[in-house]
């Protein structure tokens, strides 16, 4: 039987939705746990760290580009630059180094 | 502050993101288009889903007509991380932040929007994250837009390169963070050695990108809660 489109279409926002809202309408008071609380404060940087690397080393062919292309970034936003300063810099770097490096 | 006021920060907070965004879901578009999804499909995924990793894994599951029980997990594991950012931005919204806006509004909780959010100085009031969720949504709905119509005459080292465009964004966020805080730092790069070795050892390799992610951020910051407490805004303010 040949999987409907909108089927996966629902399965997928329905769960994406529901990890979204519930907990953020459940857990309405502030977290007095010193332990849980330090828990929630590193959760951001640690998840999205761990999606960047080393995932980004692969977002092209050959992963020299890339690692040029997240140098660029780490070196700017070190600087202070802005998000899509940072971002769009790491794509051009990415881009021009793969032309010049086979 | 007034609403107007409060929208409007929120608003211009999200310019950058919803810039990022563009670029981010133009590759998805791209995706999309090459896994024979129609492009009214593939920009409807990006506007009921609004999230990178697990739209990208869900357009791989139906190109394969995968099971709905695989969707259903691969999405569940993959976006985990949004209950955790949903308890840790409860802990920096304002008293008028009620059930029904936390509801609605709870949709927008993204990397990016969360990321902004929970670095906000002032507690987040419902006015300011929906300015700020709103220019992303728009992005992010017309840079699938145009991938998905665009996406097949475009030279492929061009969108190879703009898949650094997310993780562009996630540097832009990580580091000013970690230059302020060692202990920051020291616990994200302890996420960074988990995730190489869940990477690149074998007997781990199985593991989805997703299901990786969240266990690397659990164990490190478990590590970070128990080497590195942090105080809590009242005890910062008695020290300072």
């Amino acid at each position: 039987m040949k999987h409907l489109f909108a089927v996966y279409l629902l399965i997928m926002a329905l769960v994406t939705y529901l990890l979204r809202a519930v907990p953020f309408m459940v857990f309405r008071r502030k977290v007095r746990n010193r332990f849980f609380r330090s828990f929630l404060y590193y959760i951001p940087y640690t998840v999205l760290a761990a999606m960047t690397f080393p995932a980004v080393l692969y977002a092209t062919k050959s992963p020299v580009p890339a690692a040029l292309g997240t140098a660029t970034a780490l070196f700017l936003a070190y600087r202070g630059k802005g998000m899509v300063l940072v971002s769009l810099s790491a794509c051009a770097v990415a881009l021009l180094s793969g032309f010049l490096i086979p | 502050m007034s609403r107007g006021k409060e929208y409007m920060e929120g608003f211009r907070n999200g310019i950058p993101i919803a810039l990022g965004y563009y670029f981010v879901s133009f590759t998805f578009g791209i995706v999309g288009s090459k896994n024979g999804l129609l492009w009214w499909e593939t920009v409807l995924i990006s506007m009921t889903n609004l999230t990178s990793a697990g739209q990208f894994a869900g357009v791989l599951i139906i190109a394969a007509q995968g099971s709905y029980l695989e969707m259903a997990v691969s999405q569940f594991v993959i976006n985990l991380r949004y209950s955790l950012m949903g308890i840790s931005l409860s802990q920096n919204t304002d008293e008028n932040f009620g059930t029904g806006s936390r509801a609605v509004l709870g949709f927008g909780i993204t990397d990016e929007i969360f990321g902004v959010a929970a670095n906000r100085k002032k507690p987040v009031s419902r006015i300011f994250f929906l300015g700020l969720m709103t220019l992303p949504y728009f992005g992010w709905t017309l840079g699938t837009l145009m991938g998905a119509v665009l996406g097949d005459i475009m030279n492929e080292s061009l969108s190879d390169a703009m898949g650094l465009a997310i993780y562009g964004m996630f540097i832009a966020i990580i580091v000013p963070k970690v230059k302020q805080e060692r202990h920051t730092l020291l616990i994200v790069l302890l996420a960074v050695a988990i995730s190489c070795l869940l990477y690149y050892v074998p007997w781990f390799s199985s593991l989805s990108g997703g299901y990786a992610a969240v266990i690397c951020a659990v164990a490190a910051s478990l590590a970070g809660a128990f080497f590195f407490p942090v105080k809590s805004p009242e005890e910062q303010e008695a020290a300072a």
